[in-house]
């Protein structure tokens, strides 16, 4: 009896003990001056966006822990900022978007959004912040379209697609003044044919010629008849290619055939670290990429150009995300970290989390981040329309011991190596 | 001008005589036994991968291990023909293309969980060739010299030989051809085999020149489809022919027109070769 006894006291003893250990932190709202902000999102846990979205949410979450370990923002009125996030899978479906979003906003209270992955979901999730009046940083989601709405709070951290190739008609025009002529050749997708029309008029815009303007379909592998065309048209430069398999096949193709080319820029498919199988086809090769691990935005590099510094700086990131996920960081995992940094700039710069003010401040951002410059457009066209942030362009060269090495070459602020130029 | 159009016509040239043997392969089978072989592109991608692998694997030279590549398309035809084709040849043609089609479901499923549907390089360059204004790649060079090799095999294996005069005479008749004893399973199996050699054969040249994945054989199989109709259904001269016919317009059109143009035009002369010689440019069988 007595030893039936003990056992159920003992039972009861461990029970509580396990209670005790599994009750919710306290505090999950204020407790005296320390408050909790949520920040709400969708992650493609599943479906087709899985592998990107979620080296995006892995960015973000290494933000939310890097700034509540060094104590959170304090405000002027003493309190102090600690930040949680509620995130829901929404299986790469705009339609799971859309209610999830709203579940975020209108349940779970989350007092400021994050987009999910790709313009697509981004474009779905913005027309619910704007609804609900809750801020929303877009990252991975280059489209321009989704800023054109008419939307007031829903900012964007990376790059527009219209200025993808842009950065590289840049650098061609800083390297050599007596270089005129480009052919544009690239993927017939949305996204390809939007960058290079954009490209397109921005060359002539700045007295380019384009020689050749041309799409190929996604499954190309002989870009022979291509190549001959650009040939005739003898261009100094060649931009467009499309994703990664047309692009490297491209370039493939026109260093097997010798093609006398200054220089080229394609996208998607350089910044890939397996670009560097090509071998020798990979040389002189430059592509536009939202980020690079090399790339040096420093506090200096900052002051210079009269903005503010907030974060750390590339290579620590990138160590930092190494160690916590166990393979170099992408520039989807560095679009999720700059989002969270966009987001504790506005509220520092704003000293509350109320909408309107940050919204305010985030008006007027004027940062560099290891990410790159950010600023937004205000106007009532294009609101929210990342305008700061440029393409880095790299370009594969070979080093002194021989070696294919991805150099950052464009912005000069951030740049490792010189751009090699002429390619032939 | 003069540069781009000579340039261009000798790529297309070259690459024209690839997709003749590829084509051949496929009017060879229907020439025999009038079966159309769906497992065409996807016999296509196995020599595209056969050659891959010898080359990284192995490390054998991909003109090499094409020889070896033959060998095995060869023996696949036969065993495919003894186990999936055999048994249908005198059924409705709805049969033999379930069968064939079954066949190039399970290469396609079988391949993709194996390579994925990514792409693969043989990363074998014999240079470049230049002569003035012309840059013509070794590998595509080689690709067509073999291909024109392998075309001047079979005619004379076709019409020199005890064996092929035997599937000639299987083609024509092959009631006649077993009264006067020829073994008809022994050659249905054996010109079957030889469809398929052509089909791997095709494959690793292509695999020399372009990116390979395991539906690549698809739009090689399309081509085949168009190539042999344009040639005359069952005429292997004929195929080689509709190839180059197909190479030139790949090459040519996109010097005066945008490249996307080059499949309507293909499918146009398809439609008025189909209209106005429906035999074929140099006659179907007789």
């Amino acid at each position: 009896m007595s030893r039936k006894v003990m056992f159920v006291l003992g039972m009861l003893v461990i029970v509580a003990l396990m209670l005790t250990a599994c009750a919710p932190a306290p505090a999950a709202k204020t407790s005296g001056a320390e408050k909790t902000v949520t920040i709400g999102f969708t992650a493609s846990q599943t479906g087709k966006y899985n592998v990107e979205s979620s080296r995006q949410t892995n960015g973000l979450k290494m933000w939310v822990d890097d700034v509540n370990n060094a104590g959170g923002i304090k405000l002027s009125d003493g309190t102090v900022l600690k930040f949680a996030t509620k995130f829901y899978d929404d299986e790469s479906n705009k339609d799971r978007v859309q209610e999830l979003y709203t579940r975020l906003a209108t349940e779970d209270n989350a007092n400021f959004l994050i987009s999910p992955y790709s313009s697509g979901l981004t474009a779905a999730a913005a027309v619910i912040a704007e609804q609900y009046g809750k801020i929303m940083i877009t990252t991975g989601a280059a489209s321009d379209a989704t800023y054109k709405q008419g939307y007031t709070l829903v900012y964007q951290a990376y790059t527009p697609a219209s200025r993808y190739l842009t950065s590289s008609v840049d650098l061609l025009g800083s390297l050599d003044a007596s270089a005129k002529k480009i052919a544009f050749v690239y993927e017939n997708s949305k996204f390809s044919t939007s960058v290079v029309e954009a490209a397109k008029a921005y060359a002539e815009a700045q007295g380019y010629d384009v020689v050749l303007f041309e799409g190929y379909d996604p499954d190309t592998s002989d870009f022979n008849p291509f190549i001959n065309k650009i040939q005739a048209a003898s261009p100094d430069a060649i931009m467009g290619g499309g994703h990664f398999q047309d692009g490297s096949t491209f370039a493939r193709q026109i260093n097997e055939k010798n093609l006398p080319v200054k220089f080229i820029s394609l996208l998607v498919a350089p910044p890939e670290p397996t670009f560097s199988e090509l071998g020798d086809a990979a040389v002189g090769v430059a592509g536009p990429s939202q980020w690079e691990a090399a790339a040096k935005y420093s506090p200096e590099a900052a002051k210079a150009a009269g903005m503010d510094w907030l974060g750390l700086s590339s290579t620590e990131f990138a160590q930092k995300y190494e160690k916590a996920y166990g393979e170099a960081p992408s520039y989807h995992a560095a679009g999720g970290y700059a989002a969270g940094l966009l987001l504790q700039n506005a509220i520092q710069k704003a000293d509350s989390i109320e909408t309107a003010k940050v919204k305010a401040a985030l008006d007027a951002t004027n940062l560099m981040i290891f990410f790159g410059p950010l600023k937004f457009d205000t106007s009532a066209d294009a609101h929210g329309l990342q305008v700061g942030h440029s393409m880095i362009v790299v370009q594969w060269q070979r080093d002194s011991s021989g070696k294919l090495v991805k150099q950052v070459v464009w912005p000069t602020s951030g740049a490792t190596a010189d751009p090699l130029y002429p390619i032939h | 001008m003069v540069n781009v159009l000579l340039a261009s016509l000798i790529d297309g040239l070259l690459i024209g005589f690839v997709y003749g043997i590829a084509a051949m392969g496929l009017s060879l089978i229907f020439g025999v036994m009038d079966v159309v072989n769906l497992a065409h592109g996807p016999i296509i991608a196995l020599g595209m991968f056969g050659v891959y692998l010898l080359f990284s694997l192995l490390g054998l030279n991909p003109f090499i291990a094409l020889i070896l590549v033959a060998v095995m398309g060869l023996l696949f035809g036969l065993v495919m023909y003894m186990t999936a084709v055999h048994r249908v040849i005198d059924a409705p043609p709805l049969s033999s293309l379930l069968a064939t089609f079954a066949v190039n479901m399970m290469i396609i499923g079988i391949g993709t969980s194996l390579f994925t549907t990514s792409s693969y390089n043989v990363e074998y360059s014999l240079g470049t060739v230049t002569a003035g204004p012309i840059n013509v790649t070794g590998t595509r060079l080689a690709a067509s010299l073999i291909a024109l090799l392998v075309t001047a095999a079979l005619y004379w294996f076709l019409y020199y030989t005890r064996t092929g005069k035997y599937i000639r005479a299987v083609a024509n008749n092959r009631s006649s051809a077993e009264l006067m004893g020829i073994p008809s399973t022994r050659i249905l199996a054996l010109s079957f085999g030889i469809g398929t050699m052509l089909a791997a054969i095709a494959g690793g040249l292509i695999a020399t020149i372009f990116p390979i994945n395991i539906l690549a054989g698809g739009s090689y199989e399309l081509k085949s489809f168009v190539i042999v109709v344009m040639g005359g259904l069952g005429n292997p001269l004929g195929a080689l022919i509709g190839g180059l016919i197909l190479g030139l317009m790949e090459g040519v059109v996109p010097v005066f027109m945008k490249t996307t143009w080059v499949p309507v035009l293909e499918f146009m002369l398809f439609i008025i070769i189909l209209l106005v010689r429906p035999q074929g440019i140099l006659g179907a069988k007789e």
